[in-house]
């Protein structure tokens, strides 16, 4: 069964085309790469498969949704790590993640569990604003997996993690966790080696996989 | 609905506990212009409609900085996205947001009409305190549901620190005009409550009618 089907999707910012004529089907379990140079529309996809942003044409289908009419369905199945934290400065990490456990209707009890599996233990209770940069992307991990979702969007996962982290993290976002993904990279050679499929993104259209990608 | 809001109302506080963002600025403010009016008016004490305006035009001011400042932590930390992947019933933000601005203009006044009281007015308020808490209640759940609608409103605006108080404050006059009358009479030489109960009840239905105004219309604010 198709975890994510597109048709000749679109999506403007006013004038500008962000993204033209994306089309793909992706299987439950399996894993999308999506590759393209800055500005591509990599980030736009993930937010409109996301249902953080309203497509302007062509059909979107994901986890059975049909976008934008039915992006509410998506709330509790799509897990989101993208350029933001989407995590509260002010609070602690702890704070952050039982807030979004609230939110999702999860339970301390998996705060806790989440905690340890990224790690973070120890540092649960300072402030985000005084964690480094890949603490916080720890963090960021946990909260996209907080509610178990079927579908994880993925935007730079690994951004800021060092060795020891990414395999921390690997059983929750990466290909171990067995739900379905779409993975956005610069890191070429290693997002095709842990996807099934890949889609090249130039100016928003859909490109060949290769160097051209970049030029 | 309620433990959602709760949620976000208790975030929302605990931010405002530790950044002290709001409402020190909003006392500051109030007192500022308290402490103008009492030089720029010359005069030590002032009674009946100049009085009851100058206490109600500062307060609304103040609160157009808890307004610009409600939707800040959302906007810059990304936590609207993370409400709009939850599944949330978007009223449940309207609700948190209105209760946040509604206990910050309570704060604030806790310390501005004090000042209010010592630096600008004639005569005391002991005898009329409780009908002016029942005005001020009113008077701040007004401010509250019309506040949270324009703080969503203006949230991924660029200038919202225009936009804001453009139509925040004319959305107010109504709810001014309620709160002065009836605030008027209380603060005149010879106290008095007459009209009261009509203005409150024009200010009960004011917030009647903004708080189911600003639920049906909320979810189309977050819309991209």
């Amino acid at each position: 069964m198709a975890a994510i089907e597109l048709e000749r999707l679109e999506r403007r910012y006013g004038e500008r085309v962000a993204l033209a004529g994306v089309s793909v089907r992706v299987e439950e379990g399996r894993t999308l790469a999506v590759l393209g140079g800055n500005g591509a529309g990599k980030t736009t996809l993930l937010r409109v498969l996301a249902g953080l942003l309203r497509p302007h044409g062509g059909s979107a289908s994901v986890l059975g949704a049909d976008l934008p009419g039915e992006r509410w369905k998506l709330a509790s199945q799509v897990g989101y790590l993208g350029h933001e934290p989407l995590l509260y400065r002010e609070l602690s990490g702890r704070e952050n993640l039982r807030y979004h456990a609230r939110l999702h209707g999860a339970t301390p009890g998996r705060v806790e569990e989440l905690l340890a599996a990224v790690g973070m233990e120890a540092r649960a209770d300072d402030p985000v604003r005084d964690l480094s940069k890949g603490l916080v992307q720890r963090l960021a991990a946990a909260r996209a997996v907080l509610h178990e979702p079927a579908l994880l969007l993925l935007d730079e996962p690994r951004a800021n993690l060092d060795p020891a982290a990414v395999e921390l993290l690997e059983p929750l976002i990466g290909r171990a966790s067995g739900r379905t993904r779409v993975l956005v990279s610069h890191d070429v050679e290693g997002a095709l080696a842990e996807s099934d499929l890949s889609l090249g993104l130039r100016d928003g259209r859909p490109a060949p996989v290769g160097a051209e990608l970049y030029r | 609905m309620i433990s959602t809001a709760r949620a976000i109302l208790r975030k929302d506080l605990l931010i405002e506990w530790r950044t002290k963002e709001s409402v020190p600025a909003m006392v500051l403010f109030s007192v500022t212009v308290y402490v103008l009016f009492h030089f720029g008016l010359d005069r030590d004490s002032l009674d009946g409609e100049l009085a009851s305006g100058v206490l109600w035009v500062t307060m609304l001011l103040a609160a157009v900085i808890g307004v610009t400042r409600l939707f800040a932590a959302e906007r810059e930390q990304g936590g609207i996205d993370g409400l709009l992947l939850a599944p949330v019933d978007r009223t449940s933000l309207f609700v948190a947001k209105a209760a946040a601005l509604f206990l910050f203009l309570t704060a604030v006044e806790l310390v501005a009409v004090p000042t209010f009281a010592l630096l600008l007015l004639g005569p005391g308020l002991g005898g009329a305190f409780p009908e002016l808490l029942a005005i001020l209640a009113l008077g701040n759940l007004g401010i509250a549901a019309v506040g949270a609608l324009v703080a969503a409103l203006a949230a991924e605006t660029r200038a919202r620190e225009l936009i804001v108080p453009l139509l925040l404050l004319p959305l107010l006059v109504p709810l001014l005009i309620a709160c002065a009358q009836a605030t008027e009479p209380l603060m005149r030489q010879d106290a008095g409550t007459e009209d009261l109960g009509r203005w409150l009840s024009v200010l009960t239905l004011y917030d009647v009618v903004f708080v189911l105004l600003s639920v049906a219309v909320f979810d189309f604010l977050l819309e991209d």
